[in-house]
C-alpha cells in the first residue's frame, strides 16, 4: 500500500519523460475545461424543479403545496421554482448548501420522510432549519426577486406600506420574520415568535 | 221525482270534480309562477341553457382598503377589509389571530377578536378563545369589489325606526 503510493508520489513530482510541454500544457487545460463545465453542468441539473420533485416526498407535499401558492402562479407569469428560494445564488454559499443537500439523499434513501405522516412530523424541524437559514442571511433568496430599493410603498396595501417602510426598512425584522409558509403550508405554529 | 235525482247527483259530481280539480288546477298555475320568477332571478349563468357552458365572468377582486364597514345590525359580524388569501386556519395555526389575538393587538393594532369569542356555551369566559368560535370565516367575510346580483332591500332597525318617527310627527 505504501510502495504503491510511493509510485503515484514519484510519477507527480518527476518530470514528464514521454509528452511535450506543450500537450501536457494544452491537455490539461482542455481537461479542465471538461471537468469544470462537466462539474457545473452537474451542479445546475440538480439545481432544476425537475430534479428536486423527481423525488416523491418533494413532489407529493410542498410542491403540490406551492402550486396553490402566488409564487407558482400570478398575473405576470413570473414563478419561483425550488432553487430560487431553496439554493443560495453565490457560488460558494450554493456549494455549502450542496453540501449539506447530501443530508436529504440520506433521507430519501432510508425513508425519513416518504408518507405524509411522517412528513407532517417532520415538518415543523425542516421549516425551522428554513427559516433559520433566511434570518441568518437576511432572507438572502427573497431578495434576490424582491429587491427593497425598488419597493413601490404607494402601490401597496397601507398595512403592507407601513410594515415595510418601518420594521424592514430598519433592518428590524426581514422578510421571514412575517412572511412564513407563503409557498408551502404551515407546521404546527405552538411558540413561533409573532404567532 | 227521477228528474231531481239526476240533478242532485250531477250537482253532487260537480262539486266533487270541483273539490278535486280546484287543487290541481292552483298547483299548475303556482308551479308555473315559480318558474316564471325562477327565470327572472339573477344567477351567474346568466340565463345560459342547461347542456351549454358559459364563459365564466371575471373573478372579482377582494377589497382590500382596511377601511371598516358599517354593521347593518348590531349583532353582525364585522366583515373583513383586507384580502386573506393563504391564511391557514386549521387544527395548527390561525393566521386571524397572529392579528387579532389578545396578545397581539398591541404590535398589529387591529381590532381584537370581541369578548364573545372568550365564551364557552355557557357564558364561562375562558382564557383563549373558545373553539366554537375558532374558525373566523364561518361568520366574518371579505367583501368583493363586484355588482350584487340581486337588489338588497334589507332596510335597517334605525332607518325603520327614524322613518316610523317621521311619520308619526307628520300627523
Amino acid at each position: 500500500m505504501k510502495s504503491l503510493l510511493l509510485i503515484g508520489w514519484r510519477t507527480l513530482t518527476k518530470p514528464s519523460g514521454y509528452y511535450s510541454l506543450g500537450a501536457l500544457v494544452i491537455g490539461g487545460f482542455i481537461a479542465g475545461i471538461i471537468f469544470w463545465g462537466g462539474f457545473n453542468t452537474a451542479l445546475e441539473v440538480t439545481n432544476t424543479e425537475a430534479f428536486c420533485i423527481s423525488c416523491h416526498e418533494m413532489e407529493n407535499n410542498v410542491y403540490e403545496e406551492l402550486k396553490t401558492t402566488i409564487h407558482f402562479t400570478n398575473r405576470s407569469g413570473v414563478r419561483a421554482t425550488c432553487p430560487d428560494c431553496h439554493v443560495p445564488h453565490n457560488w460558494t454559499s450554493k456549494i455549502a448548501r450542496k453540501m449539506q443537500a447530501s443530508k436529504e439523499v440520506w433521507g430519501t434513501i432510508f425513508g425519513t420522510i416518504n408518507t405524509r405522516e411522517k412528513f407532517l412530523v417532520h415538518r415543523r424541524r425542516l421549516a425551522e432549519n428554513e427559516w433559520r437559514r433566511l434570518k441568518a442571511n437576511d432572507s438572502l433568496e427573497c431578495r434576490n426577486c424582491h429587491n427593497f430599493d425598488y419597493m413601490d410603498f404607494t402601490a401597496q396595501s397601507e398595512r403592507a406600506a407601513y410594515q415595510h417602510s418601518t420594521a424592514l426598512a430598519s433592518g428590524e425584522k426581514t422578510c421571514i420574520d412575517c412572511h412564513k409558509g407563503i409557498a408551502h403550508k404551515l407546521p404546527d405554529m405552538k411558540g413561533v415568535e409573532g404567532w | 221525482m227521477k228528474d231531481l235525482k239526476l240533478v242532485s247527483i250531477a250537482g253532487l259530481i260537480a262539486l266533487l270534480s270541483t273539490l278535486f280539480l280546484a287543487p290541481i288546477l292552483t298547483s299548475f298555475t303556482v308551479h308555473a309562477a315559480d318558474k316564471a320568477e325562477r327565470n327572472t332571478v339573477a344567477t351567474l349563468r346568466d340565463h345560459t341553457e342547461i347542456d351549454s357552458q358559459k364563459e365564466p365572468n371575471p373573478i372579482p377582486k377582494v377589497i382590500n382598503n382596511d377601511i371598516k364597514k358599517a354593521r347593518n345590525y348590531p349583532m353582525q359580524p364585522p366583515v373583513i377589509p383586507h384580502t386573506i388569501r393563504s391564511y391557514e386556519v386549521n387544527k395548527y395555526n390561525n393566521k386571524c389571530m397572529s392579528c387579532h389575538s389578545r396578545h397581539r393587538t398591541e404590535k398589529s393594532q387591529a381590532p381584537m377578536v370581541s369578548v364573545t369569542h372568550f365564551m364557552n356555551r355557557d357564558g364561562n369566559f375562558l382564557a383563549e378563545i373558545s373553539p366554537r368560535r375558532y374558525f373566523c370565516n364561518q361568520c366574518h367575510v371579505t367583501q368583493l369589489d363586484a355588482e350584487p346580483l340581486v337588489e338588497n332591500t334589507f332596510i335597517d332597525m334605525h332607518s325603520l325606526m327614524k322613518q316610523k318617527t317621521a311619520n308619526t310627527t307628520e300627523h
